[in-house]
């Protein structure tokens, strides 16, 4: 082994290509700090000054309430005691959000498609079906869809029931729909008209045109809004515990309830609340940012 | 006003659809003063809201690090989390920490009430996105713009007030535009702090009245034209500051 390093080093076994020497390892630098630290701390900080703040006692207890707050848990203790049965809440929420999505995205690409129709009165109830639900706030749509929707289906005879958890879905689903329905359609838009020129020279038909031409290219330019969309629905989902539907800010009001409906946990534990969203939803918006950047497609 | 008050209750006598805004005077006053509450909210969010874009744009450009993070901490924390759960932050958690006022009456009053922190909550979480909005409009005018002015002898302050923000403000039109829908949309969450506005007003009209169906409708619509108006004000507004050639105001 350190016979061949030797020889190698003689002029006559010299190779005639000039290799450069390894390059030396750099030793692994400290993480440079940037935002995404700043954030963390920031948010850690509110969370902890939150519960210093609450913590500090500001009267004496009243005698009748002593026994009840003899030793009051300190909000950190109460939300790490109570993060597990959150959590479950705030994965509910992430369920409801992926199943919205999914059932929006569906008819929101027949909607938009339906917008493009060569027939007038499909574009223009495709329009009109998409502005309607574009302009309306989510919550009231959440409204609409747990009040009008009956709690119970009867299709020949077998009675199906709807829980209110898939109220909500289709009540979230709706905006969704009108949402994707408008990204396609300034997607389609937004492909150079001479692909569908092609097409139509390589005698494609109008549907295959559609689906092996356009639509696959509509995909990478709506993916960054698509996903920007994901993100605001699974922020609005916690809109599902107003109408009653057990997610995690109903739970969140429980806990604090449980925990005798002091004044000073509600910071602590709506901001815990905060984090877990901030959490999931941060990193989808940097994922957004960067394939936004990436797939900068010029038009 | 009475000939519609008829008319609404012929409606009832005839097709059962019972808008009881129309004929009964208590119901009619508690809707439209939410519609009120709603543009009220959106009127003065907005304009907090805009103050703190422009502001935070700003503060963004300022050569001390620790500035610029704590507004970009700002933006990526209120632009992922979700809206309610700030306002109920605001609303419960922070408003218990603040000291306690007395009021007229000397009883013991939170320093801020319920519609104040919606309008705080609303504004910060609209002014996040209007940091952005407004950097990126500044960004778009040319540098070789603000050269020129140079150039022509105006001062710093006089190139900016005269020359890059109308520019910028034109560039950033759209997605202000499309802000301040959502922002509209959004004081529908201030329900859940209980502020009297169009989803509240409306939702005790249908708990009243049992009209649950028909108001639904009528609440709905009312949104709907809400925003339609605003969305066909702004764009017309939009049009009329186009520059020929400048931005991608009409464009495709």
């Amino acid at each position: 082994m350190s016979d061949a390093m030797l020889d190698r080093e003689h002029p006559a076994h010299r190779p005639f290509a000039v290799l450069l020497p390894p390059r030396e390892r750099r030793p692994l630098e400290l993480p440079r700090l940037n935002t995404r630290h700043v954030v963390f701390f920031v948010a850690v900080a509110l969370v902890v000054a939150g519960s210093a703040v609450a913590q500090a006692p500001d009267a004496p207890p009243a005698a009748a309430t002593e026994a009840l707050i003899a030793a009051p848990a300190t909000p950190l203790s109460v939300i790490i005691k109570w993060a597990p049965f959150l959590l479950k809440g705030f994965i509910f929420n992430i369920v409801i959000s992926i199943a919205a999505m999914a059932l929006g995205t569906f008819f929101g690409v027949l909607l938009g498609l339906g917008q493009i129709s060569l027939k007038g009165w499909i574009r223009k109830s495709s329009w009109f079906v998409t502005q309607f639900f574009r302009n309306a706030p989510w919550l009231v749509l959440l409204f609409f869809a747990m009040f009008m929707i009956p709690f119970q289906f009867t299709v020949f005879g077998v009675t199906i029931p709807l829980p209110d958890w898939f109220k909500a879905i289709i009540g979230f689903a709706l905006p969704v729909m009108a949402n994707v329905s408008e990204l396609l359609r300034g997607a389609i838009r937004s492909l150079p008209s001479g692909q569908w020129d092609a097409a139509e020279s390589l005698a494609f038909p109008r549907g295959k045109t559609i689906r092996q031409i356009i639509l696959p290219q509509c995909v990478k330019r709506m993916l960054p809004p698509w996903m920007n969309l994901y993100s605001l629905i699974t922020m609005a989902t916690v809109l599902a515990s107003i109408v009653g539907v057990g997610e995690m800010l109903t739970l969140t009001a429980q806990v604090h309830a449980a925990e005798g409906g002091r004044a000073e946990l509600f910071a602590p534990l709506y901001g815990f609340a905060g984090l877990c969203f901030f959490a999931y939803c941060w990193p989808i918006s940097k994922l957004t940012q960067r394939l936004e950047r990436r797939y900068n497609v010029k038009t | 006003m009475e000939a519609l008050a008829e008319w609404g209750r012929a409606l009832y006598e005839a097709t059962g659809i019972n808008l009881t805004i129309l004929y009964d005077q208590f119901d009619q006053s508690r809707f439209i003063s939410g519609i009120w509450m709603t543009i009220y909210l959106s009127i003065i969010s907005l304009f907090f809201s805009v103050i703190i874009g422009v502001v935070g744009a700003w503060a963004q450009g300022s050569p001390i690090k620790a500035v610029r993070w704590a507004i970009n901490g700002f933006i990526v924390l209120f632009r992922n989390t979700p809206p309610l759960v700030q306002i109920f932050f605001f609303y419960f958690g922070i408003s218990n920490l603040l000291p306690y006022v007395e009021d007229a009456d000397g009883m013991r009053a939170p320093l801020f009430t319920n519609i104040q922190w919606a309008i705080i909550s609303l504004s910060l979480f609209a002014g996040a996105f209007n940091i952005e909005i407004f950097r990126s409009g500044i960004e778009a005018v040319p540098k070789s713009t603000l050269e020129a002015a140079e150039a022509l002898g105006y001062t710093r302050l006089g190139a900016y007030r005269h020359i890059v923000l109308p520019l910028a403000i034109r560039v950033c039109l759209p997605a202000l535009n499309n802000n301040l829908v959502n922002l509209l949309k959004t004081t529908s969450l201030a329900y859940a702090i209980a502020v009297p506005e169009l989803l509240y007003a409306s939702k005790q009209i249908w708990t009243d009245a049992q009209n649950v169906p028909t108001m639904m409708v009528v609440l709905l619509l009312t949104y709907v034209a809400l925003v339609g108006v605003l969305v066909w004000a702004m764009n017309a507004w939009e049009r009329s500051m186009a520059v020929p050639g400048y931005g991608q105001g009409r464009g495709r």
